[in-house]
């Protein structure tokens, strides 16, 4: 079989179960070779267990999984062969320094001493880690124990790098270097499969987008058609004065027959449009009744609000930080 | 073993240099998989490393024993066997036996860490004898046991211990502890692989072991105990561990026990290394 797949993944209702809990309840995935394949939902959804089956750490219950035309089950080694896992936490040996990590994994990949010696110090330079090199890791900073965890997965290049969260808990800058890698990562042909409750992280940088809820995909594709699938356009239109909000709500509602939501902000409110000729007749009509306007803007809905959509339930700050 | 702290490290590090990024991506053949034996060497190797940053590991285990030691034979001894120096040649044995007993919970304690902070899901997905992780773990505990025998035996000959057994006897003490504590081990790590924390296996560990060490014919000849204990001590593997190695560090090393003790070791092995790998690969 020197055919090479052009879908990195297939899953056929995979089910997990703990006890009662069904974690994974039937996930049908195919994910295409060459990109970021964002799993997008909130903690305790399954994203983790999910990609722990694809990765051959657990057994599924039901169902079938292929990870770059291998059975995780019957084939787990040939799978094991061309995937790297960077796993929720970061999993570095605190014990040992950050050259001693890379070094460690290079000589169980095969590497000869003085192969995993270079290996380490090409990582260690290219991932900003030189000068911490002979630190031990329990030292080091979540950003930079996050990247020596990355460098970790890729003393091989894997054909497939599953990454668990990569960015929970890091700072903005360390988050940039993270995303930074994983274009660079995409560029070479690797493809990633990225779990996160982040949507901002999943809108940033996955080509596709399987939306999980209660161990379920809710909802898949690009992010621009995710965005599409909640409805048309938004107009957020913000009045000059809190008082006229009321006015322009009757006003667009007369004029257009569309139900506008107000937001957090009194002075704004959010119109959903079907297209770009309905917001301008939205803004004259508001124009018609005078009423000063600070400004409007007209664009896609965020997937915080496709979230809502699908989910009933936008996931709050608290949840995220979790 | 100095330390960084975040700040300082951060701002030296330069942001990623997406050239040798690309490079370093893009790197090499894949070499070969590495044999089994390569696999529990590297293993091995990390055992090592931890020790040498981490000696304070070694403390409690060799600490212990020579506070034992020290205070067994100065302050017991001569109520014990009416002299400090005959008591030492009975008890040396029994605290080097105890010394390295102890050492074997850390085995359990080692494996629950890695457990915990997820490096073990790693190791897991590589391509690699499965049992790679434990084996190796083990060549490195071994070191551990003879550090620990070191310590006390150097401790025993300065306090003026006679092995009459000779060279070949304290050796063959050691290796026979050795032996006999791999087999050990593996009880604590099916017990470091069941718990939750690194503080629950140590102290599941030592509250198992410290009454069959203590119930022993370490510290006290048993004929002079009430006759359960006296049972108890008879049966516990400690006591035939101690027997053996009293022998053979006494030059009167006597087969039978040796013969025992071996087959206990071999006994503890059958049973928990099947149930130590199967736990370790079916976890979850």
């Amino acid at each position: 079989m020197s055919a090479v797949p052009t879908t990195a993944i297939v899953t056929r209702d995979l089910v997990k179960t703990f006890g009662d809990n069904r974690a994974v309840d039937g996930v049908t995935l195919d994910v295409p070779t060459g990109m970021v394949y964002g799993v997008l939902g909130p903690n305790g959804a399954g994203k983790s267990t999910t990609i722990k089956m694809l990765a051959t750490l657990l057994r599924p219950d039901g169902g079938s999984a292929r990870v770059l035309g291998h059975d995780v089950v019957t084939e787990a080694d040939a799978v094991r062969d061309r995937i790297s896992l960077t796993g929720q936490l970061a999993s570095v040996d605190e014990e040992l320094t950050g050259r001693e990590n890379i070094v460690l994994l290079a000589r169980l990949l095969g590497y000869s001493r003085r192969q995993s010696a270079d290996r380490a110090e090409q990582l260690l330079a290219a991932f900003g880690l030189e000068d911490a090199a002979g630190k031990l890791t329990k030292n080091y900073s979540g950003g930079m124990r996050r990247r020596l965890d990355i460098a970790a997965s890729l003393v091989i290049t894997p054909d497939l790098l599953f990454l668990d969260e990569p960015t929970t808990g890091l700072d903005p800058r360390s988050r940039n270097e993270v995303w930074e890698i994983v274009r660079a990562l995409v560029g070479i042909g690797t493809t990633v499969l990225l779990c996160t409750q982040y949507l901002d992280e999943a809108d940033q940088l996955a080509g596709r987008i399987a939306v999980i809820d209660h161990g379920r995909v809710i909802a898949e594709g690009t992010p621009a058609e995710l965005k599409r699938s909640v409805g048309q356009n938004t107009l957020h239109v913000q009045v000059a004065d809190a008082a006229d909000r009321g006015a322009a709500e009757q006003a667009l509602s007369r004029g257009l027959e569309i139900t506008v939501a107000g937001s957090g902000d009194p002075t704004e409110l959010a119109v959903p449009v079907p297209d770009a000729d309905a917001a301008a007749a939205a803004v004259r009509a508001l124009a018609d009744a005078q009423i000063p306007l600070a400004g409007f803007t007209l664009g896609q809905p965020t997937l915080d609000e496709v979230f809502l959509a699908l989910t009933g339930e936008v996931p709050t700050e608290e949840e995220v930080a979790a | 073993m100095s330390t960084v702290t975040p700040s300082q490290a951060e701002a030296a590090a330069p942001v990623i240099d997406e050239a040798r990024l690309h490079a370093a991506l893009a790197a090499g053949e894949r070499p070969p998989r590495p044999s089994a034996f390569a696999a529990c060497r590297a293993f091995g190797w990390r055992c090592m490393l931890k020790i040498k940053h981490v000696p304070e590991q070694l403390l409690d285990v060799t600490i212990t024993p020579v506070m034992f030691l020290l205070m067994f034979v100065y302050l017991f001894g001569g109520a014990v066997s009416g002299s400090t120096d005959a008591y030492l040649q009975f008890v040396l044995p029994g605290v080097l036996a105890q010394a390295v007993l102890f050492t074997t919970v850390y085995s359990g304690v080692t494996i629950n860490t890695d457990m915990t902070k997820g490096v073990v899901d790693r190791f897991r997905t590589l391509p690699i004898w499965p049992a790679a992780p434990l084996v190796g773990a083990t060549i490195g505990d071994m070191a551990r046991y003879v550090i620990a025998s070191t310590v006390v035996l150097a401790l025993g000959f300065v306090l003026g211990f006679e092995a009459d057994g000779g060279v070949l006897g304290v050796l063959g003490g050691v290796l026979l502890l050795v032996i006999f504590s791999s087999g050990l081990a593996w009880v604590f790590t099916t017990l470091g692989l069941v718990m939750r924390s690194q503080s629950a296996t140590m102290n599941a560990g030592f509250m198992a072991l410290f009454p069959l060490v203590f119930l022993s014919n370490i510290f006290v000849d048993p004929s002079t105990l009430p006759a359960v204990l006296e049972w108890f001590v008879g049966v516990n593997p400690v006591s035939h561990v101690v027997t053996a190695v009293r022998g053979l560090l006494g030059g009167e090393a006597d087969g039978g026990d040796i013969a025992l003790v071996l087959g206990e070791a071999a006994v503890l092995t059958a049973i928990f290394v099947p149930l130590t790998n199967r736990l370790y690969r079916g976890r979850g």
